[in-house]
């Protein structure tokens, strides 16, 4: 009833390309854009801003490491090293070289694109937990690299401090003016996803993963695809890191330690991997869930707990709240919160017909 | 209306009134200060003392009917380390009216440096990174209030000298430290003093989480032979070291650790105070539970029928909490003033820190001699050198600043970069 296939006709080659050939999602979609380009920034405060922000910016690693893992099936472990070659880079262009945000954070992308394909070189040879073994290797020889290399890292601290970006010499500083900064790029990295994945690369990426021998008879140089699935997934990663860096004002590489890689992968497996809407649902879950389940535990905790000692039983709720429910949802839809979306879709396509 | 359907209204109407109630008014005799804390993550050892410690401290600043009539309201927020979070916590508590932050962990105090200034929040520091924060004409926000790990080192040094007879000429020195930019930190000011003290000096890094360092522990005892060791570890790693150089024979008495590696925690995870003997810890605030503003604070929980917690066994972490505390009441107090009674905002806050000179009686012997200036955002550096001597630790050396001139010039020439 409220999702309705029947009646959609294509006449045009344009009409089957659409990335959206409903019109129910068509008009969903254009809703969800104009509610986050001016309803979000315009009604809620700054605060809740700071977390749109941190989502955004995950949704652009996490959709780059859904690329590799979800979509190409190499697993990664070293995702958050490749965030810190973005902000590295970045960082330095922008500090020794006065240069802007619009050629550093590109330029971040590609560095961390580069060190990418070096360190996918071992999937050729290797696969599933070994790989993964040898994506941790390159977590942990990059953070050793910018740790002990001050013409990288700028110093013992290991921390570069970036200016603001401007556009047309407005300075981007407040959360607002941020929100749209980060939102454009989450946007970007979104639309050109979801081409990429139904493009020839994105097949072939697909083929690779579901059964690499099987690609390579149907003509699939895997060689090349593998390499090239490290390279844009690191893009993203590299991008989400200057992201970060410009977010912060600062560069330092324990922002993107082993944990971070942990997180990111926690992010892709509980929206769905090899999804695109998994992907923003993960970086959503992840980001937002522990704020939402500490403002609950602030609010109600008082009738449990003594309110003294709230501060330190939130702190512990928290983690096993937030725990418990990546079990619970994983346990009620292993392919992750993406499939439960489609479940919900599909029950409503027949509905109330269901029988 | 099936039982499903209103489960789901009622979290719907719940999540609706959580997003409407909007920015929480603060009440017009009460000050909030921000605390952020890791009571979950790695460094969860030291946060769930010294978190506790500042609560105990300000309720009871609020107990004694608060700072020139202004009650202490202290929100904490929990980053288990991590930078995402700590960057919400500080949006969480502008929102909430916070005039300050007390911050926790190198990564998330960096992350936050631009917003401090941006928002003209002042924010503490004691203990942790960077050190070139000191510098109160360059970072004018930032305030370490306690002795950075630059004045640690200078401490350990000048110790070092006293110990080895005076003089440090010809002798060896070795720096273990954990391999990260806070570890880093101190190096080349270590390298600075080599040269003009004339001592050779080598360094032994520790890869986190440095529960493994044997190879490092048999180059220091088999190879380069010390005449002293300066250790700067964190975590685990401290109490390690304790234990596997007692092992390979070491004398303790010429090791000494910095802050981090010097808490009742290490001592016992190490083995105990038997085999800890002759240890040497830098101190940046008192240690023991025998100081007034302690017992004031246990006799507090008692008359309000509390039991008294863990927290209370380390005090070494809990003394740094109290500490803390203080030091945030008294430029508190020095911001009312300054505005006549009126409510402070975050630049009174600024200027108020920026006087502190003395703090509360009660924590007489328990803090340093501290004076902030707007020069000096540190407060002069001070540290105190405890020793574990016959089961518990022993006061060997009162309050001195350890090489303060070449501290001061490190610092500037950091900040000239």
């Amino acid at each position: 009833m409220f999702y309705r296939e029947a009646g959609t006709f294509k006449t045009t080659y344009a009409e089957d390309m659409a990335l959206f050939p409903l019109p129910i999602t068509r008009w969903s979609m254009r809703v969800l854009l104009v509610l986050v380009i001016a309803v979000v920034p315009v009604v809620l405060h700054e605060y809740y801003l700071s977390i749109f922000n941190l989502i955004f910016i995950a949704i652009v690693g996490a959709l780059g490491l859904n690329i590799l893992v979800g979509y190409t099936g190499q697993i990664s472990i070293g995702h958050a090293a490749f965030m810190s070659v973005g902000a590295y880079t970045a960082a330095n262009l922008a500090v020794k070289l006065g240069l802007p945000f619009w050629i550093t954070l590109p330029a971040g992308g590609l560095m961390a694109a580069f060190i990418g394909v070096i360190v996918g070189m071992p999937s050729l040879r290797i696969k599933g937990t070994y790989l993964a073994i040898a994506t941790l290797a390159s977590q942990l020889i990059i953070e050793w690299i910018i740790n002990h290399t001050p013409a990288i890292s700028g110093g013992a601290a290991a921390a570069i401090e970036v200016a603001r970006p401007t556009i047309a010499g407005y300075e981007l500083k407040s959360q607002k003016d941020l929100y749209y900064f980060t939102l454009f790029f989450a946007l970007v990295a979104i639309v050109a996803t979801m081409n990429l994945v139904r493009s020839r690369i994105g097949r072939a990426f697909i083929a690779i993963r579901d059964q690499d021998i099987a690609a390579e008879i149907i003509g699939i140089n895997i060689f090349r695809y593998k390499l090239i699935a490290f390279a844009i997934s690191s893009f993203y990663a590299g991008v989400c890191g200057v992201l970060y860096t410009y977010y912060f004002g600062i560069a330092t590489y324990e922002a993107f330690q082993i944990v971070v890689s942990i997180d990111y992968l926690a992010m892709v497996i509980i929206g769905g991997l090899g999804s695109v809407l998994g992907s923003v649902l993960g970086a959503i879950f992840v980001t937002a869930l522990p704020v939402v389940i500490r403002i609950l535990v602030e609010t109600f905790g008082g009738y449990i707990w003594d309110p003294a000692a709230l501060s330190a039983v939130a702190a512990s709720m928290r983690l096993i709240i937030f725990g418990g429910l990546i079990i619970f949802f994983l346990v009620v839809e292993p392919e992750g919160l993406a499939r439960l979306w489609r479940n919900t879709r599909n029950y409503f396509r027949v509905w109330p017909f269901s029988y | 209306m099936t039982r499903q359907t209103t489960a789901w209204l009622r979290a719907g109407a719940l999540a609706g009134s959580i997003l409407a109630s909007g920015p929480a008014l603060a009440q017009d005799k009460e000050i909030v200060i921000g605390a952020q804390c890791d009571r979950t993550g790695p460094t969860q050892i030291v946060g769930n003392v010294l978190c506790p410690a500042y609560h105990h401290y300000m309720a009871l600043v609020n107990k004694r009917g608060g700072i020139e009539g202004y009650k202490i309201k202290v929100l904490e927020i929990d980053h288990e380390y991590k930078v995402p979070p700590a960057i919400e916590s500080h949006e969480r508590f502008k929102k909430e009216g916070a005039i300050m932050t007390s911050a926790f962990g190198t990564p998330q105090l960096l992350a936050l440096l631009k917003k401090f200034e941006e928002d003209k929040m002042p924010v503490t520091s004691p203990g942790i990174g960077s050190s070139a924060a000191a510098d109160g004409k360059k970072y004018p926000y930032v305030f370490p209030i306690a002795a950075t790990y630059w004045s640690q080192t200078g401490g350990a040094v000048e110790f070092a000298k006293r110990q080895l007879g005076g003089s440090l000429k010809d002798k060896k020195i070795a720096y273990m430290f954990f391999d990260n930019p806070a570890g880093r930190e101190p190096l080349p000011l270590l390298e600075e003093l080599a040269k003009s003290e004339g001592f050779q000096m080598r360094t032994f890094g520790v890869p986190s989480p440095g529960i493994e360092m044997g190879a490092q522990i048999l180059d220091v005892t088999g190879r380069f032979k010390p005449d002293f060791v300066i250790a700067h570890l964190f975590g685990r790693a401290p109490s390690v070291m304790i234990k596997e150089l007692k092992g390979k024979g070491f004398q303790l008495s010429k090791v000494v650790g910095l802050v981090w590696a010097g808490a009742e925690a290490d001592i016992i995870a190490a083995g105990g105070y038997g085999i800890s003997e002759g240890y040497h810890t830098i101190q940046y605030a008192g240690v023991g539970g025998d100081f007034k503003v302690i017992n004031e604070i246990k006799d507090m929980l008692k008359a309000e029928g509390k039991t008294l917690g863990k927290e209370f066994e380390s005090t070494v972490t809990f003394n740094r909490g109290v500490y803390q505390g203080a030091v945030h009441a008294a430029a508190i107090a020095n911001a009312i003033k300054a505005k006549g009674g009126g409510k402070p905002n975050g630049e009174d806050l600024r200027k108020g820190f920026e006087q502190v000179k003395g703090l509360d009686p009660s924590l007489d012997g328990l803090a340093p001699p501290l004076a902030l200036t707007p020069e000096d955002h540190e407060g002069g550096g001070w540290v105190q050198i405890w020793s574990i001597k016959g089961g518990k630790f022993v006061k060997t050396q009162d309050w001195f600043q350890g090489y303060r001139k070449e501290v001061l010039k490190h610092v500037e020439e950091e900040n000239k970069k």
